[in-house]
């Protein structure tokens, strides 16, 4: 049961809200960190929490997309195929995806690693191609960076080259006046 | 030096700023709120925007101050205050760049648009994507309480102005005002109909202002320095300050360029983002965003205000100027468009929810060189039947990457249809598209 579990969190998201409701799309999110989708169950309990019946939940979960109602990967690869991206070469990322990994969009590994889904606009066309990996993004991709990600998040679940508080173009380095 | 003078993305640009309370204010930051909250009547702020003649950054380009200025007078009650930081107009990253990178700047803002309105309660709706920028305006918000910026007791005047981030889920529509209050109450994402408007029946049917992100950094200076300040820059009377322009694409140097508004096309595409990437010449651009119709090389002399672009036959929008060399498919780019429009459509109006599949169904013919002469005349008909024809502007959107590179670029169509007929392999396509 997630009220047990994160009892102070869930508290804490309802008093944002004048209205139960608000918190539907945060609770569902949390039922995802937990469980790695969104499971009927937890849309079960949302909707007692939250004082709505179960389809209520339902048809919100169903809206958006970041919201699986299914289980993913560990690694949920997400290749930005709208056409910034791809004036850049995404559907070459794609391509090493199908490479490396042997899946295509909408499938997951047998060991159940990754996830490859193609999705639309993230917001980083000026620094494409781009995919985002669970929470984090990486930009400018090349055939180099694309392996060593791959690797980094098989072996440490993280890649050093995610993207940090995002500024494209970087500023000028400083000239040294002296 | 820059040639033109950084408001905006100023700070940032500094070496070795953090973005932290410490940052900001060092650099002249929450000066702004000091100085009118408690002290101005609210409504002289509202003048004072009217006054700057900024207008939203989102892409509608509404005068900020006349929004304002909708809500009921004499409330009581309560009221809200959105910040728009969905972001997901396809070509546009500007929001993500201000968010992460000098959020108290915008935090000065929403409190400043609180204290005009007469709001308590702010809610930045950021799209689900930017976790981190979500994490770092969580963290911004925490110092801006701790030192009395925001809260219910705002630099001890007895003022209350809190602020939520609440994360989207993955839906373009969300960044359409109405929409966006429907996620917010926990439901779809459907545009509402429109009136009633949110400043009279917004988030919980209360009046509510929703604002983009770039529109609220601007309030801090526009404070600071005065209206008149402001409304000198770009190209007055009607598209005032800067913008930050999202360029992408076949440029050398892609990325946000603040410039003021009025400068051209081609100052943008060639002197700050460095020209051709491979000095092949280029073919088309985006002047706005997804949904501003494609334009041409004959363009590059226009203006980047609201008033020369819509001249142009296109539009400002977003900012999001998306660049393509010689040599790019343009039937294959309107696809690109149309499939991010078909998978994004709401599904609340049947014009943009039908038509948006029978576009793509049958650009995807075209495109695969199994088009009819028909399909263009079926084009046209599908877009005229969805323009106007909807609750929200997304329709009018949706058509417009096919009727601008089918104006300028029907040859192009029609050489792919005509080697369809060559090689003789018409095919019927099936009538119904899973959605």
């Amino acid at each position: 049961m997630l009220i047990e579990k994160y009892k102070s969190e869930i508290d804490s998201i309802l008093s944002r809200y004048p209205v139960k409701r608000s918190a539907l799309i945060p609770l569902l999110y949390l039922a995802q960190r937990d469980e790695g989708f969104v499971s009927e169950a937890a849309m079960k309990e949302i909707a007692v929490l939250l004082r709505l019946t179960p389809p209520q939940v339902y048809e919100t979960a169903t809206f958006y997309t970041m919201l699986n109602l299914k289980r993913v990967g560990k690694f949920h690869l997400q290749v930005c195929r709208s056409l910034m991206c791809a004036l850049a070469g995404s559907d070459t990322v794609i391509g090493w995806v199908k490479t490396r990994l042997g899946i295509g969009p909408g499938e997951t590994t047998a060991d159940g690693l990754f996830t490859l889904s193609t999705v639309e606009c993230l917001a980083a066309c000026g620094t494409a191609p781009m995919m985002q990996a669970n929470e984090d993004y990486y930009e400018r991709l090349t055939e180099e960076t694309f392996d060593r990600i791959l690797a980094d998040l098989k072996k440490d679940g993280t890649c050093s080259l995610k993207t940090g508080p995002f500024m494209w173009p970087e500023p000028a380095p400083v000239k040294d006046e002296t | 030096m820059p040639k033109h003078e950084l408001i905006l993305l100023k700070n940032m640009m500094q070496p070795g700023y953090t973005g932290s309370l410490q940052d900001y204010e060092r650099t002249g930051g929450y000066q702004a709120l000091r100085k009118v909250v408690g002290k101005v009547p609210p409504p002289e702020i509202t003048g004072t925007v009217l006054k700057s003649g900024l207008r939203g950054r989102g892409g509608a380009g509404f005068p900020t101050g006349v929004k304002w200025g909708f809500l009921p007078k004499g409330y009581q009650g309560p009221r809200y205050l959105c910040c728009n930081a969905d972001e997901s107009e396809p070509g546009t990253f500007k929001d993500r760049q201000l968010i992460e990178r000098d959020p108290h700047q915008i935090l000065e803002g929403i409190v400043l648009a609180c204290y005009a309105i007469g709001a308590e309660s702010a809610y930045i709706y950021i799209r689900g994507e930017f976790v981190l920028g979500a994490r770092i305006l969580e963290q911004a918000i925490a110092e801006a309480q701790t030192a009395g910026y925001i809260g219910t007791n705002i630099l001890g005047t007895g003022i209350t102005a809190n602020v939520w981030v609440h994360r989207g889920a993955g839906a373009y529509i969300c960044g359409e005002e109405t929409a966006l209050l429907e996620s917010l109450e926990g439901k779809r994402g459907l545009p509402r109909v429109k009136p009633p408007f949110p400043a009279t029946h917004g988030l919980y049917n209360k009046p509510t202002v929703v604002n983009n992100v770039e529109t609220l950094a601007n309030l801090p200076h526009i404070i600071n320095r005065g209206p008149e300040w402001f409304a000198s820059i770009g190209s007055p009377p009607k598209s005032t300050g800067t913008r930050i322009f999202c360029v992408s694409g076949h440029v050398k140097r892609p990325g946000n360029y603040e410039v003021p508004m009025g400068v051209t096309f081609h100052e943008l595409i060639y002197e700050q983002a460095g020209g051709m990437r491979s000095d092949k010449p280029l073919k088309a651009f985006i002047p706005g965003g997804a949904s501003a119709p494609f334009l041409t090389p004959n363009h590059l002399d226009v203006k980047l205000d609201f008033e020369s672009v819509a001249a142009a036959g296109s539009m400002l929008g977003s900012g999001g100027v998306t660049v393509m060399e010689e040599g790019t498919d343009m039937v294959w780019a309107a696809l690109r468009l149309m499939e991010f429009f078909y998978h994004e459509s709401c599904g609340k109006c049947s014009p943009c929810r039908e038509g948006s599949a029978w576009l793509v169904q049958t650009m995807r013919r075209i495109v695969a060189k199994r088009g009819r002469m028909e399909d263009l005349e079926t084009l046209v008909d599908l877009c005229k039947n969805i323009e106007g024809r909807t609750v929200c502007a997304f329709g009018d959107a949706e058509v417009a990457p096919i009727m601008s590179t089918l104006k300028h670029w029907r040859p192009e169509y029609v050489t792919l249809i005509h080697a369809a007929e060559a090689a003789n392999l018409i095919r019927l396509e099936p009538a119904v598209v899973r959605h």
